[in-house]
């Protein structure tokens, strides 16, 4: 029988069935972060339960850190509560840490590709929605509650509904000034936020296949967006070629072993999906949010839509105006979605030799100490600070304000984060989802502006 | 887990569609407010205004909506992040039942895994539900009987609903999912030997 990508990973990992279509399945990797990680790894002690396998488990600090330069932690008592925690936790159960001031730290979703933990064909949760970002790699990565946290934890096994399947092909070219992150929004904007909701997802056609690692990356990641738990992408050479010699990937014969497997997971020729939808990437234009939903994206040189009433008094926008020329107050480039090495290059790109508008307050927030190292050693901090944006310490920052750094009430802020949420960037804070590039040059116009007229 | 078999209640409405966990719970609450004190943050965004009193224009803040257990809400309903205190914070304020056409799949998750039961229910019957319960001016009350996968409306009308064996079996029972796996610990050993042999890469 011809089996999808997502088909042979979900197959591969089933422990038991236990019927009415929801399987136990194998936990591979589980990544733990500050937000929840030390409370959990406390709370199954208190149980007196062992940790299953401390070696598949994972930990880093992202959410509740500062991104501030020179920082250590948390930049409040009740932040650093966290880090302290997570810290002594992970020693006392024997979980690897990637702590702040170490090199490997970073956000979890971006040092797990990097670092090589995360591979093709593996069951990844962690209890962060954005797991589904490890799902560029070919791997099944969701995320989870704090419960199943525990239930991994004690278990290393998670209990999983099976879910449909959707196929979501983009066919073309991508047009100059135009991204994964443009792909995937128009996408959300195409099928609803709700459109994938209870569809595992696979990417495919001619613009996934020549996307590079960190676009996949991107996107995987706005799958939760769609309501989809899960989105998968083919490994392919694209895939190999970037995780070989990663420090946690396996080498010599095992990886000759595990590539061989790798290579049997895409999805078969004549498999079917419940669902199909396809996307001409070539025919794109930038896109901007305009609303508090991810669905709600526009091309750059669109008109603002008379829709949702409500979301444009929040956002503080006229239905029939072009939401180009909107003036802004902050940019954050950074997060899950967009803080790896190729997104920074794509904003330096517009930045270099050009300056922030003086009205507003940009900031560079790299996805890990290895992306920001790798962007110091080709001087891309360098074109960030003499353009006049803030070169920063990576972590989660200011995409979901756990650690206080939050956009002030009212204020407007390009961002290359995932959700447009109300109150995501703070209590009354004004987002417009869009890619690097795109946010760079809104930086440098002082207002939403079509990053396509910067590159020329 | 307390067992949930029958509840007989009033309801709320909430037809806001896509309400999301971020404005279910801040993010803020989430880090610093203990369980116990999360179900007064619930929704706060919009139930509060400025001054900190309540917003008459949020639904919840209605009448005959006080004391309700059960919640009846708009498509999506708990779309975004992972956040379980989103689920918390709906417990707190009192909820034990939320009936929605479509919830957002981790948070659906973390509803049973707190004794929370989600039932999914056609659009246009949470609809006619919404309808009622907005225009009632005193609390209208709902009959979900587990065992027998029903929904009994205001107006008598009786509705079925499917729910996982395994998860009926947990709330009816009030079983930990932990213990339950834990069980099945040969087969868990047994996988993973079999794993190591097959996969010996992924094994650190």
């Amino acid at each position: 029988m011809a089996l999808t990508l997502f088909d042979k990973v979900w197959n591969a990992h089933v422990v038991a069935d236990l019927g009415g279509g929801i399987a136990l399945l194998h936990v591979d990797r589980h990544l733990l972060h500050d937000l929840g990680g030390g409370k959990a790894l406390a709370e199954i002690a208190e149980r007196g339960l062992p940790l299953r396998n401390p070696g598949l488990t994972f930990a880093t600090a992202d959410h509740v850190i500062s991104s501030a330069p020179g920082r250590s932690g948390g930049a409040h008592d009740w932040a650093q509560v966290l880090v302290d925690s997570l810290r002594l936790e992970t020693r006392k159960a024997g979980v690897r840490l990637f702590d702040v001031g170490g090199d490997e730290q970073g956000i979890v979703h971006v040092i797990g590709p990097e670092l090589g933990i995360t591979q093709p064909g593996m069951l990844v949760v962690c209890g962060d929605s954005h797991t589904c970002t490890i799902g560029a790699l070919g791997a099944l990565g969701f995320g989870i509650g704090a419960s199943e946290i525990l239930h991994v934890l004690a278990t290393q096994t998670v209990e999983q509904r099976k879910p449909r399947t959707m196929r979501a092909r983009f066919e073309g070219e991508l047009p100059k000034g135009v991204y994964a992150k443009d792909m995937i929004l128009a996408l959300i904007g195409e099928i609803g936020m709700a459109g994938g909701v209870g569809y595992a997802l696979e990417y495919a056609g001619a613009a996934v296949r020549a996307l590079g690692m960190e676009g996949r990356l991107t996107l995987c990641n706005l799958s939760i967006e769609l309501g989809a738990k899960v989105g998968m992408v083919a490994p392919d050479e694209t895939t190999y070629a970037w995780l070989e010699g990663r420090h946690f990937a396996p080498q010599g014969a095992q990886w000759d072993a595990a590539l061989a497997w790798w290579r049997t997971l895409p999805s078969d020729a004549a498999a079917s999906f419940d669902r199909e939808v396809e996307l001409d990437a070539g025919g794109l234009a930038p896109q901007v949010t305009w609303g508090t939903s991810p669905e709600d994206t526009i091309a750059v040189d669109a008109q603002i839509p008379a829709a949702k009433p409500e979301a444009l008094e929040y956002m503080g926008l006229s239905a029939g105006r072009p939401i180009a020329g909107t003036r802004i107050d902050r940019v954050f480039i950074g997060s899950c979605t967009n803080s790896r090495l190729p997104d920074l290059r794509a904003a330096a790109e517009v930045a270099r030799g050009r300056r922030v508008a003086p009205h507003v307050r940009a900031w560079v927030v790299p996805g890990s100490v290895g992306v920001k190292r790798a962007a110091e050693a080709e001087g891309l901090d360098e074109v960030f600070l003499a353009a006049g944006f803030e070169w920063r310490e990576p972590g989660c920052s200011l995409c979901v304000g756990a650690n206080g750094e939050l956009v002030e009430p009212g204020a407007r802020c390009v961002s290359t984060s995932n959700r447009n949420f109300v109150g995501r960037q703070g209590p009354r804070a004004r987002t417009h989802l869009a890619s690097p590039a795109t946010a760079a040059a809104c930086a440098l116009a002082g207002e939403i502006a079509d990053v396509r007229e910067f590159l020329r | 887990m307390e067992k949930f078999i029958v509840l007989d209640s009033a309801a709320a409405a909430l037809p806001t569609p896509d309400v999301d966990t971020d404005m279910i719970i801040r993010i803020e609450r989430c880090v610093r407010t203990p369980r116990a004190e999360m179900g007064r943050w619930a929704f706060e965004m919009a139930r509060y205004r400025a001054d900190g009193s309540e917003d008459p224009g949020f639904p919840l803040n209605r009448a005959p909506f006080r004391g309700a257990r059960i919640l009846v809400a708009g498509q999506n309903f708990g779309c975004g992040s992972s956040r379980e205190m989103a689920v918390w914070a709906i417990a707190g304020m009192g909820f034990r039942c939320v009936i929605a056409p479509s919830f957002g799949e981790i948070f659906y998750g973390n509803c049973f895994q707190n004794g929370v039961l989600a039932i999914r229910l056609p659009g246009p019957v949470v609809e006619s539900l919404l309808n009622a319960l907005g225009a009632a001016s005193a609390p209208l009350r709902i009959r979900v009987d587990l065992p027998a996968q029903t929904v009994a409306g205001p107006d008598g009308a009786v509705h079925r609903f499917d729910i996982d064996p395994l998860r009926k079996k947990a709330l009816l029972e009030g079983l930990d999912a932990i213990g339950m796996t834990l069980a099945r610990e040969a087969e868990i050993a047994a996988w993973q030997a079999a794993d190591r042999e097959r996969r010996p890469w992924v094994w650190l």
